[in-house]
């Protein structure tokens, strides 16, 4: 039974949605909404856990002196005090001049962007050291990368203009033919597995065993 | 210099080099070459260019921080050309820490274009769920989003009224990070309830959109700060995205060259490895 009810459920309630998806009719599509509801409600719960877990963690690893053990006591101090600072201040949190917005704009904001801007450095570092033309199709995907770069900003148009237009091309044409292969692929993956899902075939949700 | 030696160049010189070339520009805003806006970013233009004035607009900014120098400027620069043709916008996020951005871009272009909150646009907030949350506005929009971000009951306020789901809307714009985003809204929004989206997205993530843009289920896309500089000269408002551009056809052209120069230093390290 411990293998049986989970496998129902998710039959009962895949078959449902799929039949909930197509068809408009106030009985279904009623029932259908709360199922939706329930699941938002289910994955608001999961940020709670996921949180609960995060402290779990790293509070035994800075009790345990693990590596790296100071940084764990930055993150739980970011955590608990952007978390602190947002409950003292209730539902003006989000107002203007809030010290939780005083947080957000002065703290979080530019530490996160810093993070995605330190890319620019190490791919022009990578560029130079690991972009190496070995072969042929190594050779094509230089040449892709070289009109890419240049014709996707102004200075490309600045050369000429025939190089907007190859990199217009290469997007159009190749990149968009293999996007849309890769696409279809995967959307015929996604079918599999919801089939399987649905008839019980796959229950790695279940066991962390697949048949 | 021989070009072996090149190979054994220190990386700190590449990361001062790129440093150099994104704050100068920024610094001085020289002018390199003028921006030319393509196909794409003239189709996001033109989806809202032709909706009739005072639509209603679905305005989604799914992006955080992280993303903000490429996701920051075109969401503004969209918030700016719905307000200027008197659009009625309707704002959510699907990113937890994305609706102080969308907070800071309505209120920003609000006060430029003398429009209310709760009048004129209302922020909705965050709501966790990814594509059940699109799904959900289908059936109902104050259902799923009961309150505001501040707290007021969408009831209450004046540009909800008569919004029930996506028919009220007359275009989607989505401005977006990765998941959830432009992909999602479109599968879930796009192809069940026939809405007209237009979609702003990073350039990295860009190509993955391109089907989507070839078969007309996005009317319009900007890619990366490149595609809201372009979008930023058709409205005819330079700003933040445009005062970028020199910095990234620095870097780029910076990129392209160490490419070269580290296969230049590869072929002169061969013969040495033969013998």
């Amino acid at each position: 039974m411990k293998r049986e009810i989970p496998i129902l459920i998710t039959l009962i309630t895949g078959v449902f949605c799929l039949i909930g998806f197509f068809v408009p009719h106030p009985l279904i599509r009623n029932f259908y909404d709360d199922i939706q509801q329930w699941v938002i409600v289910i994955v608001g719960a999961t940020y709670v856990l996921g949180v609960a877990n995060l402290l779990r963690i790293n509070m035994v690893q800075v009790s345990q002196r693990s590596p790296d053990w100071p940084y764990k006591i930055v993150l739980l101090a970011g955590l608990l005090g952007m978390m602190a600072i947002g409950f003292s201040e209730g539902a003006h949190y989000s107002d203007d001049g809030s010290k939780f917005q005083w947080m957000y704009n002065r703290v979080y904001s530019p530490m996160s962007a810093t993070m995605f801007a330190l890319l620019a450095f190490f791919i022009a570092s990578a560029a130079f050291r690991a972009f190496r033309i070995r072969s042929f199709e190594a050779l094509l995907l230089a040449i892709a990368a070289f009109i890419l770069m240049i014709g996707r900003v102004p200075i490309g148009n600045a050369i000429h203009p025939i190089i907007p237009a190859a990199a217009d091309w290469l997007m159009e044409v190749p990149q968009n033919a293999a996007k849309r292969g890769i696409l279809i692929g995967a959307a015929l993956g996604v079918m599999a597995t919801g089939i399987r899902l649905i008839l019980g075939m796959e229950k790695t949700y279940g066991s962390g065993e697949s048949t | 210099m021989s070009l072996a030696s090149i190979a054994s160049l220190d990386r700190r010189w590449i990361f001062l080099a790129v440093g150099l070339l994104v704050i100068l520009p920024l610094a001085f805003g020289f002018h390199i070459a003028p921006v030319e806006p393509s196909p794409r970013s003239r189709g996001f233009y033109d989806a809202i260019e032709k909706l009739p004035e005072g639509s209603t607009v679905l305005l989604a900014g799914d992006y955080d921080p992280s993303t903000i120098a490429e996701n920051y400027p075109m969401h503004l620069a969209a918030a700016r050309h719905l307000m200027r043709r008197n659009m009625k916008i309707i704002a959510l996020a699907l990113y937890p820490a994305g609706p102080p951005l969308t907070d800071q871009v309505l209120h920003l272009v609000g006060e430029e274009f003398h429009k209310k909150e709760g009048i004129d646009y209302v922020n909705l907030g965050y709501k966790t769920g990814n594509e059940l949350v699109m799904s959900s506005m289908g059936s109902s929009i104050p259902r799923t989003f009961p309150v505001d971000r501040r707290g007021i009951a969408v009831t209450q306020i004046p540009v909800m009224k008569g919004i029930q789901n996506y028919e009220q809307f007359a275009l989607l714009v989505n401005v977006s990070a990765g998941f959830p985003g432009t992909k999602e809204w479109v599968q879930q929004v796009v192809s069940r309830y026939h809405l007209p989206m237009v979609a702003g997205v990073t350039a990295v993530s860009a190509p993955e959109y391109y089907p989507y843009l070839q078969t007309g289920q996005l009317h319009g896309l900007l890619g990366g700060m490149a595609g809201a500089a372009e979008y930023e000269a058709l409205i005819e408002r330079p700003a933040l995205a445009m005062r970028g551009m020199d910095a990234q056809s620095l870097a780029h052209v910076f990129i392209a060259l160490m490419i070269l120069l580290g296969n230049l230093a590869f072929l002169g390290k061969q013969p040495a490895r033969r013998a």
